[in-house]
């Protein structure tokens, strides 16, 4: 099982990658992730890779493998388009951050991604996750809301799941996490 | 029990298994993380160096006086610390001593693509090269072993993908290794050439030693299936080897400095065709070469960059990867960019509008370069702003000087910009230096540094003062000023330009993704704006041009209030 984690650096997606290696885990499964750290965090495009099976030998996700994305931006989900595989589910947060070209008008952000993805025969699972985390109480818990929606599209049990936030969530910030998971799990 | 950790919390928790007392290092991506874990276990003393140099040295002396000792730094970082490095080899080590080395193939977040492989065998060093987190922390214990056994500082290479993945991890306990006896022993700690001459020879003859340790050593592993492909690899290539070609046999070395040449040469005679596949430079196919050896390798795959399973089986087998979806239009990328409530935007704001020559240095205000701010000259290595200011101005004269500055963060400057401006002043230059004082090491994720007057476990120390420092060693006129008040600051700017004599200016605001930056709300543009677009000049990322003017994304708005400082008809306010 192949699933990418795309957005905009400080969007949260380290914490979403983390609670994807838990769940792999307690599946019993040998996992990897790889997360990019340092320069593109700055408001760049940021993609980490978690990987799962009985055996992973490169961390790393090529055009075409992936079984998930997970896009925290509407532009990112995009431009990781070529990764995802034929049949591949595509959930898309319904949020847009224009990037610098857009912002100093040397370019202009594409329009109606939405649609044009769908138009491709692509199945694309769009949410604001932004309104689940503010329903949540903590607008920061954008990311664990995608990975509730993300959950419902899995083939691992909720138990897994709920067992996964555990692992991987300061228990500080637990309730507000589990409560913007389970309405992204819920979404639809 | 098992732990998924990034390989560099496993290189850590090896550190913590083998007993390791003492680390020392200067953050550098893909790096830092081994350090900031190890300043996790309370039973190693931790510390940021000001720089490798530093760092590798409080290593050593560690090591000299019997403890296990570590630093760990990025591939440039060697760079800086290449100096007590060779000169260690001679010595070699009482307790262990591993020097963790981590390269950025692919340039992630780097300003070169140097193969530091390539220093194990100028420096006469054992070098391992892990594949994942597990042997991650395998190999660091090993690494103490081969150190200690061997009378020798051992390297042990990561790259991005090996530091930056996460893998699964056994943990074990403890290995308690309490500092060895120190005996005072000239012949073998005091480097003299009547000294370093004998040593010279022992080198010569570990290496050897090392060499024939290797063609034994569990640390590499043969495994043999059709034997039509062979493959030589090692650390983050093997893993990809491994998933484009799952039927063929395999030399994974563990240990890539000296090779295990008996292994090498039995494993190649055992298959057809012989592959070395390693990225960056041809390090391990000169060397198996030069055996006699024949094997593919660089006349078939990149020098630059990073390989894939799918570029190894396009430039191997000719097989193309299925195509994909595409996307039918060209989008805009998405660079790094200065976060919103950057305290480096008001001084690039500056630098621009008085379209000066910037000398530029290694930071997060690299990203000044960019459009719109777009003010930087050149940067080439950590420190180098100052001394390269300086260089300029002699090349170019006084006039050139007045309207060219220096720019460097608060870390740089104390790694190894101090020593430009004590050059810059003793050899009578006139320039104007900015040091960016953000209060905290940013880029690396904000780690603490010798001006912030934190330790790395968050203790209060002793902090250097900017100020009084730059007075010491020479330099009359400095300045504190705040970058977010933009006219000031351009007016002392301009000060400084003119004065005869080498001047500095502290351009002091903290960080704004630390707490004491203390933003709070967000700003809002009013009916006021006359759609000047002088806000746009700043690159902020909150702030967007619509077809009705600007508007500030209230997501990204931290309420910093630059724009509102910068916009001439009062038409932003804080909300």
């Amino acid at each position: 099982m192949n699933i990418m984690i795309v957005g905009v650096g400080g969007q949260g997606t380290l914490l979403a990658s983390r609670i994807l290696g838990a769940a792999a885990l307690r599946a019993g499964k040998q996992v990897k992730l790889s997360e990019v750290h340092g320069m593109s965090q700055r408001g760049g495009s940021v993609v980490t890779y978690v990987k799962y099976g009985d055996r992973v030998d490169s961390p790393v996700i090529e055009p075409g493998e992936a079984d998930m994305i997970i896009a925290f931006e509407e532009l990112e989900a995009y431009r990781s388009l070529p990764y995802l595989k034929k049949d591949g589910v595509l959930i898309v947060n319904t949020q847009k951050t224009n990037p610098m070209p857009v912002i100093t008008g040397a370019m202009e952000y594409p329009e109606n991604i939405l649609d044009k993805l769908t138009a491709k025969g692509i199945r694309v699972v769009a949410c604001d996750a932004l309104r689940l985390a503010k329903e949540a109480g903590n607008i920061k818990a954008v990311n664990v809301a995608l990975i509730g929606v993300m959950a419902k599209n899995s083939p691992l049990s909720k138990e897994i799941w709920d067992g996964a936030l555990v692992d991987a969530v300061p228990a500080k910030f637990l309730e507000v996490n589990q409560k913007a998971f389970s309405l992204g799990y819920n979404h639809q | 029990m098992k732990k998924l950790m990034l390989g560099n919390e496993a290189v850590a928790r090896g550190a913590y298994e083998a007993g390791v007392s003492v680390a020392s290092s200067y953050p550098g991506t893909p790096s830092t993380e081994i350090t900031e874990f190890i300043a996790k276990y309370d039973e190693i003393y931790s510390e940021w160096a000001p720089n490798e140099k530093v760092a590798v040295e409080v290593a050593s002396g560690a090591a000299i006086a019997g403890g296990r000792a570590l630093s760990a730094m990025k591939h440039v970082g060697v760079n800086v610390a290449a100096d007590p490095l060779f000169t260690m080899s001679y010595i070699g080590v009482n307790g262990g001593l591993v020097l963790c080395v981590a390269d950025d193939p692919g340039m992630h977040s780097s300003q070169n693509e140097q193969d530091s492989r390539n220093y194990a065998i100028a420096a006469k060093v054992p070098m391992l090269e892990p594949a994942d987190s597990s042997e991650c922390r395998d190999f660091v214990k090993k690494a103490y072993e081969i150190s200690e056994e061997f009378d020798t500082p051992v390297l042990l290479r990561l790259t991005t993908r090996v530091a930056h993945s996460q893998s699964e991890v056994e943990l074990y306990e403890r290995e308690e290794h309490p500092a060895k006896e120190y005996k005072k022993d000239a012949a073998k700690h005091v480097m003299v050439p009547a000294n370093a001459r004998p040593k010279h020879v022992l080198v010569e003859q570990r290496m050897d030693a090392l060499s024939k340790y290797n063609d034994t050593s569990d640390l590499n592993r043969v495994e043999m299936n059709d034997t039509k492909i062979g493959i030589i690899t090692a650390g983050i290539a093997y893993q990809y080897a491994r998933e484009a070609f799952p039927n063929a046999s395999f030399l994974k070395l563990g240990m890539i400095n000296p090779l295990p040449e008996n292994l090498i040469r039995d494993f190649a005679a055992k298959v057809k065709t012989l592959y070395v596949i390693e990225e960056l430079d041809p390090v391990l196919e000169r060397q198996i070469k030069a055996m006699g050896i024949t094997a593919h390798g660089k006349d078939l795959l990149p020098l630059i960059g990073e390989y894939s399973a799918a570029l190894l089986r396009e430039k191997i087998l000719g097989e193309k990867p299925e195509a994909g979806f595409t996307v039918d239009e060209t989008i805009p990328v998405r660079p790094p960019v200065m976060c919103p409530g950057c305290s480096h935007r008001g001084v690039f704001y500056v630098l621009n509008k008085l379209k000066l020559t910037v000398s530029g240095d290694i930071g997060c205000y690299s990203l000044g370069s960019a459009k719109p701010l777009d003010s930087i000259d050149s940067i080439i290595c950590m420190g180098a702003s100052i001394s390269a200011l300086h260089g300029m101005e002699k090349a170019q004269g006084r006039e050139f000087a007045k309207k060219s500055v220096g720019v460097l963060g608060d870390s740089t400057f104390l790694h190894s910009g101090i020593t430009g401006l004590i050059d810059m002043v003793y050899n009578k230059g006139t320039s104007t230096v900015i040091i960016l004082d953000n209060s905290i090491t940013g880029m690396t994720g904000h780690q603490e540094n010798p001006a912030t007057g934190f330790t790395i476990k968050g203790e209060p120390t002793r902090q250097v003062d900017l100020e009084k420092l730059c007075h010491a060693v020479g330099i009359d006129k400095v300045t504190i000023a705040d970058p977010f008040c933009v006219e000031d600051f351009e007016k002392v700017l301009r000060e400084h330009l003119e004065a005869e004599e080498p001047t500095v200016i502290i351009a002091q605001r903290p960080c704004a993704l630390l707490k004491k930056a203390g933003y709070t709300g967000c700003c809002e543009i009013t009916d006021a704006c006359k759609n000047c677009k002088m806000c746009m000049k700043l690159g902020c990322p909150a702030i967007s041009m619509t077809s009705s003017g600007p508007v500030i994304d209230e997501t990204l708005c931290n309420g910093c209030g630059l724009c509102v400082n910068i916009c001439k008809f009062g038409a932003i306010v804080k909300k």
